[in-house]
């Protein structure tokens, strides 16, 4: 029996050795940017200090339980159950382990903060992203365009996200890029990543949010050069990129049409295909992120109230500027200057 | 509105083979059930002696058998994502379509985590609790069997949206605004809502219940700091109850006038705000896995000490490690949710907070190491077990403490990798530990032992069957694979995808050896009997009593001077002494106001997740008759007289003498 399970677990190490060597293209410990190259030598930091103490008590395990199995006529001592020594020492070790690894988590944190721009001597590209029920619309202010469940950068070129929702949340995430961050609706959330690497890479929800949760996948392309990237601008904007579907303008009313979505439960959803908008609105991300903002004040029950007029008027008076004071997560990096600091 | 409200026939998932399959099969072994129990008379039994007993250890078999029951219906919910997954690769849609499948991964959490590990955890916590602390119930017998049925009741409330209408599909977290109106105006997330709401309120009520119990009786002479370390975990668990479950209540309260009154507290319109609920969820679903895990490492301290026949090693560290893990457990909520947005000033804290859990769960395994050491290891069921969590537990802590670092969460959050963590935890922590107890405590309740060889293979089955179905989530994890999704197409997923669904056949086939050891265990039982009512040579009180224990546990309270007081006790010669004379018991009777109270409040749920107002009325109405009525109830206790005392005490001292 134990010869027999031995070898069955031995025969499932191997497996899963050859496959964590083998298999990890693609995944979060192949990563081709700096976030995610760092991420991963956090991980691998991380797992080999823990492993100073798992091995160990692993390792005790098993060691005393055989040592120590009735029968075998060791020292016995029923009544020994205190040694302020022994509890000296495991209080002790863990702290030292543990503190090790506060000082890294807490310099890491700081360091890998999603809302920190990269350092580069490049200037960010700015991407406006809303995960919709069920597809990304992923908004270039700076270039005029808007593409649905595709997304093109320049490698080697820093790339700052804002992430809003239409609907439900989710969470926008690149696993061989580095962090993810979620999506909400009346919010705006950031996150900065760069490929140093040129390729395709995989994009993903990372959060459930509904029956077609798993065809919200996109492509994400690093083109080799930046003068690529502007090649495939024009060709946006033009409308020459045949293989798919390109539209015009995404105003409120395409903005609105694309955010539909198939209701019914029992439908099953297929993946929305990759569309082009060969120029925006201006601020049209803008305006979709705070339309639920101003709602606030227009609750149904508050008509017909004398405060009715007031409430209304008040929230939107500023609705256009500073909401900072509605969410402590993002509404103040709104105003212009934020986006300065961020270059 | 018709008189039924959303209820129609339409609700009714006639046209689904699986469903009705199931059904039947459930129908067919109801009447199997009721023809054996009318063919043996069994139903006067079953009324008098179980669904109205306000015994504390009768109730705890209850909850046992509700926790087995539900973990049939998990299981097979896990069983199915499994197999989906397995099948839906290379973008085949598998079996499964999205609206089944996230109904299936949903009830899985809820039923899991709410329905199978409470209830097992609270069924061991009611057997032995009161028995240690050598009290004769618990502090408010009554009550204790009201929170047992409504739990049931919330059970029973899940296992109806099998058949009508349909479960949340939203995830065990129901995050709005997808658990909102506007994205699920179905009636899953209201069954959802329900069927937390009234069990959460029975798991409140057994918290305080327990709570006064090891606060106010204790048997004479046992100090706070002397109680056995079970229920020092149980207590430290209850204390998290009674403070973290009112925040579920009360969450789930905002998202039911959400859903029923138009309110906007989680809506995406109207300044609804939904990070608040992720916030508030958490503040009581971190506690929550505490609440698990605490009371099984309670279970492992017990069955290391009395299996190596040695005192647990750092019983007072022990009791101050449970503490520092219950109370920091308070203050670190926020590490479920790194990637919403928060500063790396409060994700640093939150991380750092949670490592620092690591620093007393690492305490106690060394302490369990080194009560090992010196001992006499008997390597029995109870041991295997332990011997399995020690191993399994310290990885599935390690990648704990690795998801606690925000850097390396922001590529791990929701991946399989993080499913593979909790699994890693709670079945290698919580499951392992209820198991070993199960198997360690079954001869006090039952009076007879289980079958060994059984028990050993359920063991290997589990270990093993858990290994080859988890640790390739790791790697899926590390290879971009998130949560909840109905199907993939990476072709590198799938061999590892394989190996999971093998491995939770193997954890099948451990639950099945299980389900034989019981049947065989009952079948032999006569050969098998405890007649001690100390088979293991326990350590503490509910050893001193027979097996099963009498049913006022103990004659004499008896008065203790030792941590390990039963040891003490024998160590002295006491253990086993004739009294001559004793005194009348004072003894609460059984009652139906459990039930029926209950049984008001799940009917007032269901007419609430259908919008049938009149019954809601008329189910509220009626919980509030019955409770109003046991209220001025004078005749609810009775006494037994010593001569029978006399008599039930005889015989076993008479059943030990003869060994």
């Amino acid at each position: 029996m134990i010869l027999l399970l031995t070898r069955i677990l031995s025969k499932i190490a191997l497996a899963i050795a050859v496959g964590l060597l083998a298999g990890c293209q693609g995944g979060v410990l192949d990563p081709k940017g700096q976030v995610g190259i760092e991420e991963k030598q956090l991980i691998i930091i991380a797992t080999l200090l823990m492993l100073l103490v798992v091995i160990p008590v692993i390792f005790m395990t098993l060691y005393f339980a055989w040592k120590y199995r009735e029968g075998r006529d060791e020292a016995y001592e029923p009544k020994w159950s205190h040694s302020t020594k022994i509890e000296v020492v495991v209080w002790t070790v863990p702290i030292i382990i543990v503190l090790i690894l506060g000082v890294i988590t807490w310099k890491t944190t700081h360091s890998l903060d999603p809302y920190k721009p990269l350092k580069s001597d490049k200037d960010h590209i700015t991407v406006e992203v809303v995960s919709m029920n069920w597809k990304w619309l992923f908004i270039y202010p700076e270039q005029g365009i808007a593409t649905v469940n595709q997304l093109v950068f320049p490698t080697d070129v820093p790339v700052s996200f804002r992430i809003s929702s239409e609907g439900t949340m989710n969470s926008f995430f690149i696993p061989q890029l580095g962090s993810q961050i979620y999506s909400m609706a009346g919010m705006v959330t950031k996150l900065h990543l760069i490929a140093n690497e040129p390729g395709t890479y995989k994009g993903i929800s990372a959060n459930y949010s509904g029956p077609g949760f798993t065809g919200m996948k996109f492509n994400a392309i690093a083109t080799p050069t930046e003068a690529d990237f502007d090649a495939w601008v024009e060709g946006v904007k033009a409308g020459t990129h045949g293989d798919v579907i390109n539209h015009a303008m995404l105003d409120q009313a395409s903005y609105d049409k694309l955010a539909e979505y198939d209701a019914d439960p029992h439908h099953v959803h297929v993946a929305t295909p990759v569309q082009y908008y060969n120029s925006i609105k201006p601020g049209i991300f803008h305006d979709n992120v705070m339309k639920f903002m101003k709602d606030h004040g227009k609750v149904e029950l508050l008509k017909g109230t004398p405060f009715d007029s007031t409430m209304i008027k008040g929230s939107m008076d500023h609705s256009d500027m500073d909401h900072g004071s509605m969410n402590h997560s993002e509404m103040s990096h709104e105003s212009p200057e934020h986006v300065e600091e961020d270059k | 509105m018709s008189i039924l409200g959303k209820l129609s026939l339409d609700a009714i998932p006639y046209h689904e083979p699986i469903l009705v399959t199931t059904f039947c099969v459930i129908v067919v072994g109801a009447l199997a059930l009721a023809y054996l129990l009318i063919k043996y008379n069994l139903l006067g039994v079953l009324w008098r002696d179980w669904i109205t007993s306000i015994d504390h250890k009768r109730l705890g078999v209850m909850y046992i058998v509700l926790a087995l029951i539900m973990l049939l219906r998990g299981f097979s919910d896990a069983i199915m994502m499994r197999l989906q997954l397995a099948l839906a690769t290379n973008g085949d849609p598998g079996y499964l379509p999205p609206h089944h499948y996230d109904q299936v991964f949903t009830a899985h959490g809820v039923i899991m985590i709410i329905f199978m590990a409470m209830p097992f955890m609270i069924g061991l916590m009611n057997i032995v609790v009161p028995l240690q602390v050598g009290a004769r119930d618990v502090a408010f017998p009554f009550l204790n069997n009201l929170s047992f049925w409504l739990t049931a009741g919330g059970a029973i409330l899940i296992n109806i949206s099998l058949f009508v209408g349909e479960f949340a599909k939203t995830g065990w977290v129901a995050y709005p605004p997808l658990a909102g109106l506007q994205f699920s105006p179905d009636v899953g997330v209201d069954y959802y809502i329900w069927a937390l709401q009234i069990s959460g309120i029975g798991t409140t009520l057994t918290a305080v219940n327990f709570l006064v119990t090891v606060f106010k009786m204790r048997a004479p002479g046992m100090k706070l700091m002397d109680m056995p370390i079970f229920t020092w975990t149980c207590t430290w668990a209850n204390i998290l109850i009674a403070a973290s479950f009112p925040i579920l209540t009360a969450v789930l309260a905002m998202l039911t006038l959400d859903r029923y009154l138009d309110f906007h507290f989680f809506t995406n319109d109207g300044g609804g705000n939904s990070m608040m609920y992720i916030n508030l969820f958490w503040a009581w679903g971190h506690p929550e896995v505490y609440i698990l895990v605490l009371p099984a490492f309670g279970i492992f301290s017990e069955v290391v000490s009395t299996f190596t026949g040695k005192r647990l090693f750092g019983h007072k560290s022990m009791i101050w490690a449970s503490g520092a893990i219950a109370i920091l457990g308070f203050i670190v909520w926020l590490h479920h949710f790194f990637t919403m947005g928060s500063s790396a000033n409060v994700n640093a804290f939150f991380g750092v907070a949670t490592m620092v859990i690591s620093v007393p769960t690492g305490v106690k395994l060394f302490n369990w190491l080194f009560t090992m050491y010196r001992g006499r290891l008997r390597v029995t069921v109870p041991v295997l077990w332990t011997l399995g969590f020690m191993v399994t537990f310290t990885i599935g802590g390690m990648t704990g403490v690795l998801l606690a670092v925000p850097g390396a969460d922001y590529v791990l959050h929701n991946s399989l990798f993080l499913i593979a963590h909790f699994h890693n935890t709670i079945i290698g922590g919580a499951v392992f530990g209820y198991l070993a107890g199960f198997a360690f405590w079954f001869p006090k309740v039952m009076g007879f032992h289980l079958n060994v060889k059984l028990g050993k293979a359920a063991f290997w089955c589990w270990l093993i069957g858990f290994f080859m179905a988890f640790m390739p989530l790791y790697v899926l994890g590390f290879l971009g694979m998130t949560r909840r999704l109905n199907h993939t197409d990476n072709p590198d997923w799938n061999i590892w995808l394989y190996i999971a669904l093998v491995g939770a056949f193997i954890i099948m086939a451990g639950i099945i050896c299980q389900l034989l050891q019981l049947y065989v265990s009952f079948r032999d039982r006569a050969q098998n009997l405890d007649t001690t009512g100390d088979p293991w040579n326990g350590h503490t009180l509910e050893w001193s009593t027979a097996s099963p224990p009498q049913y006022y546990n103990f004659a004499k309270i008896p008065t203790i001077s030792d941590i390990d007081a039963f040891t003490d006790m024998k160590e002295k010669g006491e253990a086993y002494t004739r009294h001559e004379s004793y005194e009348a018991i004072h003894m609460p009777k059984n009652t139906a106001s459990g039930i029926l109270i209950s049984g008001c409040i799940t009917l007032m749920g269901f007419a609430l997740i259908w919008h049938i107002w009149w019954l809601a009325a008329l189910g509220l109405f009626g919980g509030f008759v019955s409770l109003v009525l046991r209220a001025y109830t004078k005749d609810v206790d009775y006494y037994v007289q010593p001569d029978e005392v006399a008599r039930i005490e005889n015989a076993h001292l008479d059943s030990v003498a003869k060994g």
